[in-house]
């Protein structure tokens, strides 16, 4: 498993659902600090002159109380604070109800790097966003390689050898109406516990490199219709080298498993040789998908149909 | 499994044609090639595994080879970056 670090940064440009609405107004050169606790504190005690315990690495959360205490203080006082508060290595702070910090704030903040930021969401309604945001950050993360298709609303994680056909088989799926959400590296993070979250990269995000053409943008060439940003993962695929001798699923009566980030998810086999049409396997295997997870199982539904019918032909010969 | 780490120096970073550099350099040897950046482990013989890394300027990378002529990939690879992908 891997852990990607945060940063202040990322918080400022989460890419995500949720919007915190959030504002930079100072701290500017101190965006690249690390975040290593997702927690918050309210700084209240600290502004009080109270700083014993004080959970300086946590995100610094200012609401209407602590803006209105600030601005009871004379200057004095004020810098007195500001000059212990900032005196240890604060991560970042935060104003709520678009309140902004005063001129002293932002200076200070300026000058120890203290990245500060204005939202203007409630400070109740801001901290269990911003618990949403983090606890995404910090859920835990793999990078796998291979290629992420939606095909009908079925995640499908496309693996095999570089050179299998990973890339061409989705480039065939996005012709055929379904949708790319990563080429190559897939980071996969696991949410409550639960379930399987791919993404791409920020960078290179819906591009893909096809042997022989180079790099294109999926995006421009199919359309805004052909790409998604995020899908959770609901089948493994893996393309393999045809082998004759290989013994490759032919009843589909037993699921076989996939594990990412110890969650289950269904996995199938599919050989790949010249000539063989993988792209409408892979269209057939996530409507099947589809099916079971309806409850409805073609090849055990068969299995007790052909059952049935032996046993009701071995009491017709009974007679 | 060999690793060993490295810096790049050149001031564009590690852009499309850097990448094919060490991409194509990688593909000559039969064994897996990684290369990761804050703990995100991508995988050397692809372009766009690589660029998805967006390495700049200064950033501290891993290169990590898995499986047959290991050593000399990671050795050619990592002197690679440190002449600032030139052959």
């Amino acid at each position: 498993m891997q852990t990607k670090k945060i940063y202040v940064r990322d918080l400022r440009d989460a890419d995500s659902k949720i919007d915190l609405q959030m504002e930079l107004v100072a701290g500017k050169d101190g965006l690249g600090k690390e975040i290593i606790v997702g927690d918050i504190n309210r700084p209240g005690l600290g502004l009080a002159g109270f700083f014993d315990f004080f959970a300086y690495d946590r995100i610094q959360i200012f609401g209407l109380g602590e803006t209105a205490f600030m601005r009871r203080l004379s200057v004095e006082q004020k810098r007195e604070v500001f000059e212990k508060f900032f005196s240890f290595d604060v991560l970042c702070c935060v104003f709520t109800h678009n309140e902004h910090p005063d001129e002293m704030f932002v200076e200070f903040a300026n000058r120890y790097r203290v990245p500060t930021l204005v939202t203007r969401h409630r400070t109740t309604r801001f901290i269990s966003l911003l618990t949403h945001v983090v606890e995404e950050f910090f859920s835990p993360m793999v990078v796998m390689h291979g290629t992420l298709v939606d095909v009908f609303g079925i995640g499908v994680l496309l693996m095999g050898k570089s050179g299998v056909g990973k890339s061409e088989t989705a480039l065939e799926l996005i012709e055929r109406g379904h949708r790319l959400v990563a080429d190559d590296m897939v980071e996969v993070k696991k949410i409550d516990e639960s379930l399987l979250m791919g993404s791409g990269s920020d960078i290179i995000r819906h591009h893909m490199e096809i042997r022989g053409l180079g790099i294109i943008n999926v995006r421009d060439i199919f359309g805004i219709r052909s790409i998604r940003n995020r899908k959770r993962i609901e089948m493994v695929v893996l393309l393999e080298e045809w082998t004759d001798g290989g013994e490759y699923d032919r009843l589909g009566i037993d699921e076989k498993r996939y594990t990412i980030l110890d969650l289950d998810v269904p996995f199938i086999i599919v050989p790949v040789r010249p000539g063989r049409n993988i792209p409408i396997i892979i269209e057939t295997a996530s409507l099947n998908q589809r099916l079971k997870k309806m409850g409805v199982f073609s090849a055990r539904e068969l299995d007790s149909r052909i059952q049935n019918w032996m046993r009701m032909e071995g009491e017709r010969s009974d007679d | 499994m060999i690793e060993r780490e490295v810096m790049v120096r050149s001031d564009a970073g590690v852009h499309a044609r850097p990448a094919m550099m060490f991409v194509r350099e990688a593909m000559k040897y039969p064994c897996e090639v990684f290369l990761v950046k804050d703990n995100v482990e991508a995988n050397g013989k692809s372009i766009m595994s690589v660029l998805g890394l967006a390495i700049t300027s200064g950033s501290r990378l891993i290169v990590r080879a898995r499986g047959e002529e290991e050593e000399s990939a990671v050795v050619k690879l990592v002197s690679l970056i440190e002449n600032d992908f030139k052959n």
